[in-house]
């Protein structure tokens, strides 16, 4: 029988490791009373990434090895949404390669935005994809730049055979204003952290965990997995205490490898611990942001049903090591460098070409030849086989999620590029076609002819004259 | 079955402007420099020329579009003249476009300008520039030296060639075409270097280190061509003719199918095929007494040494590095410095290699020339980049060659 519930879920954790050392050698003089926090590591995203591109791989996690088609619907949670005004959930959508048939939506405004749009969605009867991701925004020497990270997290919920049901949820709304960023401002505003967690996580939370808890009527030591996404040490562990749940519950909040990834850190969270539960485990998962979202999930005998996801762990064994503060900071506009006269190149989009090729573009989607099985891309109205030229005859084919080599490779000094020298060549896909392309998270020397890739959404210039961001697909390293 | 240009056309008279860093020289005065040489050199009035063409690659980083900066900078007589581009083989097209008018029998006598003025940009290498609104969106905006360098990787790969071994056949290009720009008072770069300077030169895009990159340069060239019969009813004696004059084009198959492995042009290939077909050369290796080509980059005059047919495959660079294409090897590649020494103003280098191959020819080399005058000289003129690109092949020799 088809019940309602999680179907799969995934993550997605940026490549590159800061290590906080690195961070408070740099701004320590300034910054002293930080030294506490200055240990472990934050995943930082690469300057080619934004909030939808990291959604983006978390979705592709999350429907791996599943038929695309059953997504009715595709959210995006965030409070670093690269647009405004541009569906966001419609890039993730395209880059998916989702039927056109499908409805989005971009869910904002606090930290509990992702509870928020996955409630909403198990609320629903709709098979939906809710992403969400973070880039986060700390102030270069403020607490939040040593406790964030930037991360995404995907889940899957439909129709099916559910790997966790919801059992109760539980909502509480308050203008209880603990920090604030205005649209358009760059950094947020914090207010005193000893209000915060006395006034704020303790007093609004416990109620409402003690609310849930009677709505589904279980014990506080019935749960097995205590999921608070919050940065401020011991907050989990007192709420715990508060509820009665037991201190051994407490999930990891991924602090020393990852950092808190604002509105993605709950779904985050949820991927983790679905990574490793067992069947008839219960999970409290506890977002707070002016008020809070409370759901109770529990875990069904599929859990073991779905091929094993990337998920957190897999993400973050994927890991470059960096102690390059400078070039976090550069790579999210806090440090003007001089970017040379080559950066002044305009790279003003025409609308009307991505809206023609927006499946190329967005979608990676090539050409098959029909009469002669020849892969290409982009498509093409004559084939580009040598020995047959054949002329309307071929149909989509999609190569984001084909493997791909190496065929030629340079590291190029000369051009501009955020991250140089800029690596490109061209790359051959495992059952033809071919294409130039930029190389990204390559670490080092890592690259030569032959080497495996994986293709990756990215963003591939910014227009600056005109506040625009211009998305295609890279070659990672395989793994 | 066309019978090809092979002797239909003879060159009148050429000129080339000094190429470098002309910084105090606009692009209608480099034009004006090669054309008074070319007029001298033909030995007629304005008012002889039946139509012109212009071969100009970066317009608007100089002259801007259309014909006619040309027509103003000459105050040619209102006749045609017509603007063309096809990237860094802009030169060739240009003289392609004067051949064949004279050819066809519609003009008498047509001139063929290149030019380019790209120290106007404020900072080094080519200026940056779109491909496309589409291009642009899902293509590489990478720099010139970033795409040739792939060839070395593919190089490597195909003919398991050492990566220290190609560097030093690579360093040779450079040092050799070092060496004879030093006698050439007209190149852009007149100093000779040493193996050691080029292998620890700065990595410009990883294997091309700076000396592996040609000079980017202002200049212009000129040629004024006619039939033979006409030229020697002008007086002249030692004609020089086209033999050959072939252009190649990709069609995206290197790019987009998997069949291209990346170590060679295929244009190039292709072109020279029918090069030698219709210059009637049946064995390149041991015909040609000169040759020019498109050394933008070291690794690209390697491996262009292969796909003339010159050396076989895979043994280009064991070739260059025993000589062979020194100015005192058998076949002398980019006697005058080439690309990398003469410079390369995009428009003009086409035809400054024609001018070379012409000088010699006639013996008119001065300090660098060929001790004995050579019969068939080949220019290679190549734009684009190795997986997609505009091939050009003109082969010039003695009318009784």
């Amino acid at each position: 029988m088809s019940e309602f519930g999680i179907l799969s879920f995934g993550a997605y954790v940026p490549i590159t490791r800061l290590q906080r050392s690195a961070i408070h050698a740099t701004n320590g003089w300034f910054a002293g009373g930080l030294r506490g926090l200055a240990k472990g590591e934050k995943a930082v995203a690469n300057w080619d990434e934004d909030s939808v591109t990291m959604a983006l791989e978390a979705a592709r996690d999350a429907l791996d090895g599943l038929d695309r088609a059953i997504v009715q619907r595709v959210a995006i949670a965030s409070t670093t949404l690269p647009f405004a005004d541009r569906q966001n959930a419609g890039i993730v959508k395209e880059a998916l390669n989702l039927p056109d048939a499908v409805g989005a939506l971009d869910v904002a405004g606090s930290q509990r935005a992702a509870t928020s749009a996955l409630l909403a969605a198990l609320d629903g009867s709709e098979t939906t994809l809710v992403t969400a991701a973070e880039i986060t925004t700390p102030k270069p020497a403020s607490e939040r730049e040593m406790t964030s990270g930037d991360a995404a997290a995907a889940v899957l919920v439909g129709s099916g055979e559910p790997l966790a049901k919801l059992i109760a949820s539980h909502s509480v709304t308050v203008d209880f204003v603990d920090h604030f960023r205005e649209a358009g401002e760059a950094h947020d505003y914090d207010w005193e952290a000893r209000w915060v967690r006395d006034e704020g996580f303790a007093r609004i939370m416990t109620p409402a965990i003690a609310a849930l808890l009677a709505k589904a009527g279980v014990k506080g030591d019935a749960i097995d997995h205590f999921l608070v996404p919050v940065a401020v040490k011991g907050v989990p562990e007192m709420l715990a205490k508060k509820a009665g749940v037991a201190d051994s519950a407490v999930a990891d909040a991924l602090t020393a490898t990852l950092g808190h990834a604002g509105v993605a850190h709950a779904l985050v969270m949820l991927s983790a611990t679905l990574e490793t539960a067992k069947a008839g485990q219960r999970i409290l998962l506890a977002s707070f942001g002016q008020g809070c979202d409370l759901l109770l999930f529990e875990v069904t005998d599929k859990i073991g049903s779905i091929k094993p996801r990337l998920g957190v762990s897999g993400w973050l064994a994927r890991r470059i090591e960096s102690t390059n503060y400078a070039k976090y900071l550069f790579h999210r506009g806090l440090l003007p460098l001089d970017r040379g006269a080559r950066a002044e190149h305009d790279s003003k989009t025409a609308l009307t070409a991505l809206w023609r090729g927006r499946k190329a573009v967005l979608g990676l989607v090539g050409g098959r030849c029909t009469k002669t099985g020849t892969v290409q891309f982009p498509k093409s109205e004559v084939s580009v086989n040598a020995n047959d030229h054949a002329v309307g005859t071929q149909e989509d084919y999609p190569l984001a999620e084909v493997p791909a080599k190496v065929m030629t490779w340079t590291a190029d000094a000369l051009t501009y590029s955020p991250d140089p020298p800029s690596y490109y060549g061209n790359i051959d896909f495992v059952g033809g076609g071919r294409m130039m392309t930029e190389f990204t998270d390559f670490a080092g020397d890592t690259l030569d002819v032959g080497a495996d890739l994986r293709m990756m959404f990215r963003i591939k210039a910014y227009d600056e004259n005109r506040g625009f961001r211009r998305y295609f697909w890279k070659a990672a390293p395989a793994f | 079955m066309a019978k090809g240009i092979r002797d239909k056309v003879a060159i009148l008279g050429m000129g080339c402007a000094k190429f470098g860093e002309r910084w105090d020289k606009d692009e209608d005065q480099l034009m004006l420099e090669a054309y008074e040489e070319a007029m001298a050199d033909a030995g007629i009035e304005a008012s002889q020329i039946d139509a012109a063409w212009l071969g100009a690659a970066f317009d608007a980083q100089n002259i801007g579009p259309s014909g006619i900066p040309l027509a103003v900078a000459l105050r040619l007589p209102d006749i045609g003249v017509t603007k063309v581009e096809n990237y860094c083989a802009s030169g060739t097209e240009s003289f392609r476009g004067a051949v064949y008018a004279v050819a066809s029998g519609a003009c008498d006598i047509a001139l063929a300008m290149g030019a380019e003025k790209l120290k106007d940009t404020g900072y080094g290498g080519l200026p940056v520039r779109t491909r496309g609104t589409t291009h642009d969106m899902v293509g590489i905006t990478g720099s010139a030296p970033g795409n040739f360098a792939q060839l070395a990787s593919a190089y490597r790969g195909v003919h398991g060639v050492g990566k220290d071994d190609l560097k030093r056949a690579m360093a040779h290009v450079s040092v050799k075409s070092h060496a004879n720009g030093a006698k050439n008072p007209k190149a852009h770069l007149q100093k000779a270097v040493t193996m050691d300077q080029v292998l620890n030169a700065p990595m410009i895009a990883e294997p091309l280190g700076l000396f592996d990159c040609c000079g980017v340069s202002d200049g212009a060239a000129c040629a004024i061509v006619t039939t033979p019969e006409i030229a020697r009813a002008l007086g002249k004696t030692d004609i020089v003719t086209v033999k050959a004059l072939q252009l190649a084009t990709s069609n995206g198959w290197e790019m987009q199918a998997q069949g291209w492995n990346g170590s060679y042009f295929h244009t190039t290939r292709v072109a020279a095929t029918k090069a030698y077909d219709e210059a009637g050369i049946t064995d390149p290796r041991s015909q040609l007494s000169l040759i020019e080509v498109h050394d933008c980059f070291s690794v690209t005059e390697l491996v262009t040494m292969e796909d003339l047919h010159i050396s076989k495959e895979g043994q280009g660079w064991r070739d260059v590095l025993d000589g062979f294409y020194d100015s005192d090897g058998p076949i002398p590649c980019q006697i005058d410095g080439g690309l990398k020494c003469f410079g390369h103003p995009i428009g003009a280098s086409g035809l400054r290699m024609i001018y070379e191959n012409y000088l010699q020819i006639l013996g008119r080399a001065g300090e660098r020339q060929r001790r004995d005058n050579p019969v068939f000289a080949l220019s290679h003129n190549l734009g684009g980049m190795p997986n997609q690109n505009v091939s050009s092949i003109a082969i010039i020799g003695r009318a009784d060659a």
